[in-house]
């Protein structure tokens, strides 16, 4: 009982994510004309994805104490070159696909490479970086445009109940236990799986609690011997593997490439807008990317509201989508300051600036 | 004394490192054996600090060689040091704010499970250690940064003994402990030592290190001076090989008293949560009135209340009649209350390390030397000067960063900085920890002049010599309330020590020498 209590507290901040998400998302889909159905969950979750992949990829620079500029800019030099790469047989795709990735991981390495031997500041380095993998993008794809593999786009995009179908799969007829479960949409499967496969092994391996010793207080880190320099390599490596995931994703979910810097400062500002909202410290040491899933889903769950207000009704004006971005700020601020509250109680003022 | 030796386990030869112009260590021969217990001794900027990074890897001599275990070494980061089976305990705690217990005591080589960390191994283990060093009350989940900072240093400990360590260091390791505590760890100091572990122990507490040490040598400019058998030499002796200089009197007279003075500061019923309750006392100008008792009994919030830092203060605080409860430390410091504070941790309360010498010194009185809206640069000068000098600050260059200094000139940057503000009250948290004694004896000194100028102090000090030496009266604090008022010839280690445990002085085993009150 007390170790529950204990983890309840050391995870508050994903925790308020999950309910602030909640709240919104009951509202949205209650307002919504046919209500909650596997469809528009379909729908969300698609929307959210991308987001949600890139804004896992900016938490592992900022639980260093770091932040990262070049995630949206990564993010948009793979989704270029996904454009160009995953179509044709399927083993073109499936090479398109790992070079996607692998190019990825690749940017956040160089990345890393930099902060760590270099000895520079993340925000300068990332801000650089992101620079160059725009420029990358730009030369790559300099109009929107490509093409992406269309059967690709149907699974990644719709329920799992399309996936058999699609790749013709169990011609005789689909077993019973797949009925169970092919409402799922497929982007919470993708979901799923990466922060199964990938994020939980991370976690609990011997690198991934440096990057929170690191984040922590770097200097005890030191003297305790943990191997700080792998860890920040591997922080900023899996980053840019998150980026690239999150590039590879969004060019299959829209069926083309767009190198757009804009988008791609956009998508940067909204990964850490995430990644503050899901509870992970801007100092580094504390949160995870689970926090940072909430994040995003509380973020997409405004934009979604604004579509289900009537723009009719007393409140209408509110419903105004150039009014979007008003909102955002606000809940980001109102996230920060619940996650901040504690310090009412605090009788000792000397722990504010701990 | 011949002792029949062992080979030594540890033994450099010639070490000499400089940073940049100044010399840490000059052509250094020190052997460490196993199953000893093996003090270091010396000022600050004897070299000590320079030896212990040398030996745990955290920076690499300029000349001469190491060999351990009858090999030669060479260390390129702690990490090496650790592999051949040396760990350091620092000064500057190692551990991990933002991790849990557990995880910091397997912060290297966690217990592993399909290549993933084993986190009910890891738990375990973390209960095993813990028990090892007498720490059972200690939640492993719990986070680091949710400890006090002697339980930290228990944590920190316990990680330690985790690595299986054949020469053991510990860096000023029992300064933030409790007596309770110092007294756990000697225990298992001895028991480590008995197993053939060797230890190198360094600690500016003197009555310690005689206590516990087999072998101590004494470090002084960057040279090693001496190494002898513990008990051999008397404490005055030891002092003196440290220093090179005779310090008959650590201790200034304190004066003589006939008439009660009138009080500067009175306190009424103050209380604060659970912490703190029914704590009234009165100090006069002129007197130093210590705070004593077991770590963590109320003494640190007593200061941070006084100073406006805790809400939700009870109870009347005065200050010459008139009312001083305070809502921030920059309401204590107005010139009608005129209070100041010496932090306990000088690191992270006293003073911005990456800024110059000149401007932490003036930052507490600034808003005294503005002309218009900028600040008067001579003014300024002349005040840090002056400071600098009355102090006797040893410093290369006022607008040097105050980090590079030694710790002992740092602790005299923050009083220098008090003392700019004139304050009449002068809070002290424990002010001499990890300072050499040449300094100490300086800050002893200091204190008694301020208070035969007028100043009344009250003193926080977890060495039980300094509350004997320096004061004119000792509140016990014990549980968050004064549980005895020492004076005069009262003020003795026996009744710090019964007072501490809330013990009626007739309850103390016989031998002690105790008068009955």
């Amino acid at each position: 009982m007390r170790d529950f209590r204990l983890r309840l507290s050391q995870n508050m901040g994903p925790l308020l994510a999950l309910v602030l998400f909640l709240v919104l998302y009951i509202f949205y889909s209650s307002l919504h004309p046919r209500g909650f159905t596997s469809d528009l969950f379909v729908q969300n979750s698609n929307e959210a994805l991308t987001l949600i992949l890139l804004g896992m990829a900016q938490t592992l620079p900022v639980l260093l104490g770091g932040i990262d500029l070049s995630v949206g800019p990564l993010m948009t030099l793979v989704n270029s070159l996904a454009s160009e790469l995953v179509s044709g047989s399927a083993v073109q795709i499936i090479f398109g696909m790992i070079v996607c990735v692998a190019v990825g991981a690749l940017g956040g390495f160089l990345n890393g490479l930099v902060v760590v031997y270099g000895r520079l500041q993340p925000i300068v380095v990332t801000l650089a970086s992101g620079a160059v993998f725009s420029g990358i993008a730009l030369f790559i794809r300099p109009t929107p445009g490509g093409k992406v593999d269309g059967d690709l786009n149907w699974v990644a995009t719709n329920a799992l109940a399309e996936l058999p179908g699609t790749y013709g799969w169990w011609p005789n007829g689909i077993p019973a236990w797949f009925k169970a479960i092919e409402g799922i949409p497929m982007p919470i499967i993708i979901l799923v799986a990466v922060v199964v496969l990938i994020w939980i092994p991370f976690r609990r391996s011997e690198t991934g609690r440096a990057c929170y010793a690191v984040g922590s207080n770097e200097a005890a880190a030191y003297m305790s011997g943990v191997k700080i320099e792998r860890a920040k390599l591997a922080a900023y490596t899996l980053g840019g593997l998150f980026a690239g995931l999150a590039g590879l994703y969004f060019a299959i979910q829209t069926g083309s490439g767009n190198a757009d810097p804009i988008q791609a400062g956009t998508y940067t500002l909204n990964s850490i807008a995430a990644v503050v909202i899901g509870g992970t410290s801007l100092f580094g040491g504390s949160g995870g990317v689970i926090g940072t899933i909430f994040g995003v889903a509380v973020l997409r769950s405004i934009t979604f509201c604004f579509r289900v207000v009537d723009t009719d009704s007393a409140v209408g004006f509110l419903a105004n989508p150039l009014l979007q971005p008003m909102f955002e700020g606000l809940i980001l601020l109102l996230a920060v300051s619940i996650g901040a509250a504690g310090i009412f109680k605090m009788k000792n003022r000397l722990s504010m600036f701990r | 004394m011949q002792l029949s030796k062992p080979g030594p386990l540890l033994e450099l030869t010639g070490i000499s490192k400089a940073y940049g112009g100044v010399r840490a260590l000059t052509g250094v021969d020190f052997s460490s054996r196993p199953s000893s217990i093996h003090a270091v001794l010396g000022e600050n900027g004897a070299g000590k600090s320079t030896l212990i990074k040398i030996i745990s890897g955290v920076v690499a001599p300029d000349s001469g060689t190491m060999s351990f275990d009858g090999a030669p070494v060479r260390f390129q980061t702690p990490k090496d040091a650790n592999a051949v089976g040396i760990v350091s305990v620092f000064q500057e705690l190692s551990v991990i704010p933002d991790l849990s217990v557990a995880d910091n005591i397997s912060i290297v080589d966690p217990p592993k499970r399909f290549g993933l960390i084993d986190r009910r191994a890891q738990r375990r283990r973390a209960e095993e250690l813990l028990a090892r060093v007498g720490c059972e009350d200690i939640n492993p989940l719990e986070l680091v940064r949710n400890l006090p900072l002697s339980r930290r240093q228990m944590v920190e400990i316990a990680k330690s003994l985790g690595r299986d360590p054949k020469l053991l260091i510990l860096d000023e390791a029992t300064s933030a402990l409790t007596a309770a505590d110092v007294e756990r760890v000697y225990g298992i100091l001895h028991r480590l030592r008995d197993q053939g572990l060797s230890l190198l122990y360094i600690s500016h507490r003197m009555h310690e290190i005689q206590e516990l040490a087999d072998t101590i040598s004494v470090f002084r400019n960057g040279r090693h001076v001496s190494t002898f058998e513990s008990g051999t030499r008397t404490g005055d002796e030891v002092v003196q090989l440290m220093i090179g200089r005779d310090v008959s009197n650590v201790y200034p007279p304190k004066p003589v008293r006939t008439a009660p003075v009138a009080p500067v500061l009175e306190v009424k019923n103050l209380g604060w949560t659970d912490r703190l309750s029914d704590i009234s006392f009165q100090i006069g100008a002129g007197e130093i009135v210590g705070l004593g008792g077991l770590d963590g009994q109320g003494q640190r919030e007593l200061l941070l209340a006084l100073f406006g830092v805790l809400k939700g203060v009870e109870g009347s605080v005065t200050v010459g009649g008139r009312n001083a409860k305070v809502n921030s430390p920059r309401a204590a410091t107005k010139p009608a209350i005129g209070m100041a504070l010496i932090p306990e941790d000088r690191k992270t309360e006293g003073l911005m390390l990456p800024m110059s010498i000149g401007e932490n010194i003036s930052l507490t009185v600034l808003h005294r030397m503005t002309r218009g809206l900028v600040i008067d640069r001579s003014e300024e000068a002349k005040r840090i000067a002056e400071m600098v000098e009355k102090l006797q600050i040893k410093v290369g260059s006022i607008t040097d960063a105050v980090g590079t200094l030694s710790g002992g000139n740092q602790q005299k940057v923050v009083i220098a900085k008090w003392l700019l503000t004139g304050a009449r009250i002068l809070l002290l948290n424990d002010p001499t920890r990890g300072i050499d004694v040449g300094t100490k004896q300086e800050i002893y000194r200091l204190l008694r002049s301020l208070a035969d100028a007028g100043t009344a102090i009250l003193f926080y000090s977890t060495d039980y010599e300094e509350l004997i030496g320096c004061c004119d009266r000792v509140l016990i604090l014990y549980g968050g309330h004064v549980a005895r008022t020492l004076e005069g010839d009262a003020i003795s280690e026996t009744n710090i020590l019964a007072s501490s445990f809330n013990l009626p002085a007739s309850e103390l085993p016989a031998g002690h020498g105790v008068v009955p009150a």
